[in-house]
């Protein structure tokens, strides 16, 4: 019987059945922040129990951790008590806590695969929707509550109905100026935000395969924005060659010995999906959102489509519009921008700097915006500078901040305020997400970065087809 | 938390936009408390109150014509962000059902692992519902959970509605997948063991 990529990953971790639609799987690797774990640890101490499998949790505090003067406390007393009770937690359960001023410490989806915490063929969880990033390592990673965070810590098992499966295909190659967040919109667009809803996506083609490690974890992790579980990418040389070497990997002959298994991670010729989509990379261009969920995107170039057929989704469009303060049939592309964000889970690797930095080098960022530039990790902040790219944007009038996940979800400081329109590289643009009353833009760092030399929303490939 | 779940009727809070993800459920801001509750009088709080904090006299949950333990929103209710404190908000303002054509996934294990039953009707349902509710906002539901049917008392309408059998039992007895899984640890240790 030929078998997906993630039911060979799923069988391999099905300790047994519950009667019902569940089954019992078991969980290779567990990440813990500081918004989503305090009520699990709580429900610990109430039942009296341990963290069964102390080695296979690690915990960072991320979300509420300030991108300036990190080594001061936080001033914030309410996000300081729940990154304190992070830390508090994990002393008294006895686990890894890569803490603020760790030189390991970061979004926790940004380091479990720098780590090399991440592995192919894993099970992998944590109480956050874009758990489904490190999907692009080849494992089933997605994200859950918090109830199923106690679970895990008491068990290191989840109850789970197995999901329907997807495949996406994206075939040929992705024109100059398009990267794998443009993929991620465009993918998003054509389904809708619900439209995988239900299923576990395998992404493949050679527009997919052609992605760096960070490209494909940028597109994993917006799989869940179109309501998918999760989302994954075959491992192959590129994956292999991203994992040796790093710290929490197998070394020597227990890697070599872990690549043999690795390669047979792959769906077999003629396995069945549940339902398969197939895309040309030729038609995605520079992609930008329109409205308050990730679904409602263009090409930068088009204009706001008309609110749809449908009565209830009419309403609910013009709901968004007004609220973006857009109207249908209007072109973004000139529209003035006061702030720009390039960071978060999905955009801030080191490919996302690299990117953001060649198309500013030379330039000039635009008078009267504000330009947020958050590294997702302490590792990412080391590499930009040993790469000299912080002296690129410093050039260029960029301020670089400390890693955390910022104005993604502005539950630090970093907030926009209310009624100004943020480009932002980040994964939302659901009301008020980066603030009350902030407007959101979803996009691309290069999109990011050519807006943020002229104040207004623009296209990638007018300044790079100028070089 | 842990309400045993068997019938319920009750006036409905009707809710009629698409795509309602967790963070207008519970804006980020309120999730650094470190316990499960309190949530409640910050559900849709962005909805519910202008910049001031003074309540939206147009938002539903502040209009006095409607009420109950039921609340009917539009197709793929809580989408977006896994945060369980969006199922916290919602069980602890009062709600124990949600009624909808189409749940994200993770918020819907989230309600069922807080003893909040989201109960899935067609979209056709739901539409005659939210008329219902809008010509009679007395108009009551009744949601059987061992007959897993939901009936329209405006109309006499009735669907059934599945839920995963296991989850069934656990709200019925009010169990939790904690209490389960730990009668299962020889099988998980055993796992381990292969």
């Amino acid at each position: 019987m030929e078998k997906t990529l993630f039911d060979k990953i799923w069988d391999a971790h099905v300790v047994g059945e519950t009667g019902g639609e569940s089954s019992i799987l078991y969980i290779d690797r567990h990440y813990c922040h500081e918004v989503t774990s305090p009520q699990a640890f709580d429900g610990l101490r109430r039942r009296g129990l341990e963290v069964f499998r102390k080695d296979r949790t690690y915990c960072s505090p991320d979300h509420n951790i300030p991108t300036l003067n990190q080594d001061l406390p936080i001033s914030d007393p309410v996000s300081r008590n729940q990154v304190e009770t992070l830390r508090r937690n994990a002393s008294e359960f006895g686990l890894r806590l890569f803490d603020i001023s760790d030189p390991h410490n970061g979004i926790i989806h940004v380091i479990g695969p720098e780590t090399g915490l991440t592995l192919p063929g894993q099970t992998l969880l944590c109480g956050d929707s874009h758990t489904s990033t490190h999907g692009a390592l080849g494992c089933i990673a997605f994200g859950i509550g918090t109830s199923e965070v106690e679970m895990v810590l008491a068990t290191q098992c989840i109850l789970q109905s197995k999901p329907k499966t997807m495949r996406i295909n994206v075939e040929g190659k992705l024109a100059p100026g398009v990267t794998a967040k443009d993929v991620a919109l465009y993918i998003i667009a054509r389904l809708t935000t619900g439209g995988a809803t239900g299923y576990f996506v395998e992404y493949a083609g050679e527009a997919i395969r052609s992605l760096s490690m960070e490209g494909r974890m940028t597109l994993c992790n917006m799989s869940i924005e179109m309501g998918a579980r999760g989302g994954m990418v075959a491992p192959d040389e590129k994956t292999f060659e991203y994992v040796r070497g790093r710290e929490f990997a197998p070394q020597g002959e227990d890697f070599d010995k872990a690549v043999e298994y690795w390669r047979t991670l792959k769906s077999d010729d003629g396995a069945t999906f549940d339902r398969e989509v197939t895309f040309d990379a030729a038609d995605i261009k520079p992609r930008v959102t329109f409205g308050t969920n990730p679904g409602m995107g263009i090409a930068i170039d088009e204009a706001i489509p008309n609110p749809p057929a449908d009565s209830a989704a009419a309403a609910s469009f013009m709901k968004a519009l007004e609220y973006m303060g857009f109207k249908p049939g209007q072109k973004l592309e000139g529209t003035p921008v006061d702030y720009v964000f390039l960071g978060s889970c999905t955009n801030g690797r080191i490919e996302d700097f690299r990117a953001f930095a060649s198309l500013v080098k030379g330039h000039r960022k635009a008078d009267g915006l504000t330009a947020w530039l958050v590294p997702g990790s302490q590792k990412v902040l080391r590499q930009i500078k040993e790469e000299g790219i912080d002296r690129v944007l410093e050039d260029a009038g960029f301020e670089l901040r400390e890693p955390g996940c910022s104005a993604c979800l502005a539950m630090n400081d970093d907030k926009i305020p209310e009624g100004k329109l943020c480009v932002s590289t980040s994964n939302r643009n659901f009301e008020g997400r980066q603030g009350p009353g902030a407007r959101t833009i979803l996009a691309s760092p290069l999109v990011a970065a050519a807006t943020a030399l002229t104040g207004k929303l623009t296209d990638p490939r007018t300044l790079i087809s100028q070089e | 938390m842990k309400n045993k779940f068997s019938i319920i009727r009750s006036t409905c809070v009707p809710l009629p936009v698409e795509n309602i993800d967790t963070d207008q459920i519970i804006p980020a801001r309120f999730l650094k408390s470190t316990s499960r509750e309190g949530f409640g009088r910050n559900l849709f709080c962005d909805w519910r109150y202008d910049a001031d904090g003074k309540p939206n006299m147009d938002f539903v949950l502040n209009d006095p014509a409607y009420g109950g333990t039921i609340l009917v929103a539009g197709k793929n209710f809580g989408c977006g962000s896994s945060r369980e404190h969006a199922a916290w908000a919602i069980a602890d303002y009062g709600f124990r059902v949600v009624i909808s054509s189409f749940f994200a996934d993770i918020h819907k294990n989230n309600e069922l692992n807080n003893f909040v039953l989201p109960v899935t009707v067609s979209e056709d349902f739901l539409q005659e519902l939210f008329d219902s509710i809008r010509k009679d906002p007395k108009t009551e539901v009744t949601v059987d959970l061992p007959a897993q049917t939901v009936r329209n008392e405006a109309t006499g309408r009735v669907e059934t509605f599945d839920i995963n059998p296991y989850k069934k039992i656990c709200l019925e007895q009010g169990l939790d997948d904690i209490d389960y899984l730990m009668t299962r640890r020889a099988d998980i240790e055993a796992f381990e063991k292969k």
